[in-house]
């Protein structure tokens, strides 16, 4: 077994741990980035849509481009990178155990910053084992990345914004969406995307869910049901759809078994996907030297994730004295008045309201505990 | 079916082939794919059975985190094809159940 000791080890190489690696290396830090993945970027090079926001979210750049400079920015910062790099546990010191190139090592760093992202969500119907039904996500790494198409007719299942991007997406590497398909009465992601699919012709079928996925060894059939206001099937409303592929648009979770090892506070925020590590405004957890950063702190979108990485980066090299308070500061208020921004308006709100209460949960345990951690 | 022109992104080069093995049949892959989308481009959907109803399961994640996609791959059961990449010879195997390492034997490297 290697011992690597580092001043910040950061583990998951896609939007907020990039992002984190930038600002802790470039501040001074010596910095390790541990991915599983064969590439950097995490979920960024799939995304071949523009951002939205400000300029100064890089809005109306293609995500892809947006990872292609985040890439060459943490190079040029000297942040190592290992890929292929397995990161199995966490010790309550915070040590990491990892697997990299067929060998284990302990990385030892003065501070880490778990960004390991979300997953997506499950829905259990009758046939939604069947070969061929799939996360949207997965459709999505498929044709953009992988670039093969997943089928031919596919039905989407959940109209927030992955389930709309990623049908239009699927009609532009070639396949056909025969439709959308959303329990709730109204469309959930940005009016923006739900344009581009309607002027598709894709038809979109809101208060309704799917009843079963028929077929012998893969998907070959699914039949939807309209659903009433207590999301119950209403008999005899069944449709059937011939198709080879259904994609599950329904949500995400934070992938957060590192910090549970590490012995992190949580707390159960539903808007966020599930439970999420309590963290102060610093996006340092109650394990003090231990941050996160992302989709982990609750699933909200990539630049989001972008600049609570940035936010960790720059703390933890505050921590470690290579920024004084006053550079410190200047820098976390401009990336805290992005965040501000990206989590304002009718689709902000929400993520802003689900943020607050986190921090607030923070305080009340440090008020419990006796004053800061 | 690969998608080579795209509206947004560039061509897909295919000029870097491999060859891997599925059950037997050869397969053509592409230099850097993973397992997984080699053979869904063959048309492969069903990677593995389950170990109490011997049903079938494919590709659900894709990026390392259901477990769905766990072949036998060159004698090693439970590896998740959506995140091995591809190497020219590579034996691809469907897993029966909880699979097992005896499959090495007779293996041909």
């Amino acid at each position: 077994m290697k011992i690597k000791e580092v001043d910040v080890a950061v583990v998951g190489a896609g939007s907020a741990g990039l992002s984190a690696a930038y600002q802790a290396a470039s501040a001074g830090a010596k910095v390790l980035v541990l991915d599983e993945n064969h590439r950097p970027g995490g979920q960024l090079f799939k995304q071949i849509h523009k951002f939205f926001g400000s300029r100064a979210h890089q809005a109306g750049t293609r995500g892809f481009v947006i990872g292609q400079h985040l890439l060459d920015r943490v190079q040029e910062s000297g942040a190592e990178v290992w890929l292929d790099t397995l990161v199995y546990g966490m010790q309550k010191d915070c040590a990491l155990g990892v697997i990299h190139e067929g060998q284990h090592w302990v990385v030892k760093a003065k501070k880490v910053i778990v960004a390991t992202g979300a997953k997506e969500n499950y829905l259990a119907f009758p046939g939604s084992t069947l070969p061929g039904v799939m996360g949207a996500g997965a459709a999505q790494t498929m044709i953009n990345v992988n670039r093969v198409l997943p089928g031919q007719r596919v039905l989407m299942l959940g109209s927030g914004n992955v389930g709309l991007i990623v049908s239009y997406q699927l009609m532009q590497a070639g396949a056909e969406v025969v439709a959308l398909v959303e329990a709730a009465p109204n469309i959930g992601g940005y009016g923006v995307h739900a344009g581009k699919i309607r002027r598709a012709g894709v038809p979109v079928y809101v208060s309704h869910t799917i009843k079963e996925i028929r077929g012998k060894d893969q998907v070959e059939q699914v039949e939807i049901v309209q659903v009433d206001s207590k999301f119950q099937p209403v008999p005899g409303t069944e449709q059937v759809f011939d198709v080879d592929t259904v994609c599950l648009a329904v949500g995400l979770n934070p992938m957060t078994e590192l910090i549970w090892m590490a012995g992190c506070e949580f707390c159960f925020i539903p808007a966020f996907g599930g439970h999420v590590p309590l963290h102060d405004e610093n996006m340092e957890t109650t394990v003090p030297g231990l941050y996160v950063a992302g989709d982990v702190t609750g699933v909200e979108e990539a630049s989001s994730a972008m600049e609570e990485g940035n936010l960790a980066g720059v703390s933890a090299a505050q921590a470690l004295g290579l920024l004084t308070q006053e550079e410190a500061e200047a820098k976390k208020g401009e990336i805290r008045a992005r965040l501000d921004i990206l989590r304002s308006g009718m689709f902000g709100e929400k993520r802003r309201t689900a943020k607050l209460s986190q921090l607030k949960s923070m305080e009340e345990y440090q008020l419990k505990k006796g004053g800061a951690v | 079916m690969r998608i080579v022109e795209h509206p947004i992104l560039d061509e897909l080069d295919t000029s870097k082939k491999v060859t891997i093995y599925c059950d037997g049949q050869p397969i053509e892959a592409l230099e850097g794919e993973p397992v997984a989308s080699a053979l869904m481009n063959a048309g492969i959907r069903s990677f593995r059975t389950t170990q109490k109803r011997k049903e079938k399961r494919g590709i659900f994640c894709a990026i390392g985190r259901c477990t769905d996609c766990m072949m036998i791959v060159d004698g090693v059961p439970n590896t998740r094809t959506c995140v091995t990449i591809v190497r020219d010879g590579m034996q691809v195997k469907t897993q029966e159940g909880l699979g097992s390492f005896e499959e090495k034997k007779g293996e041909d490297k």
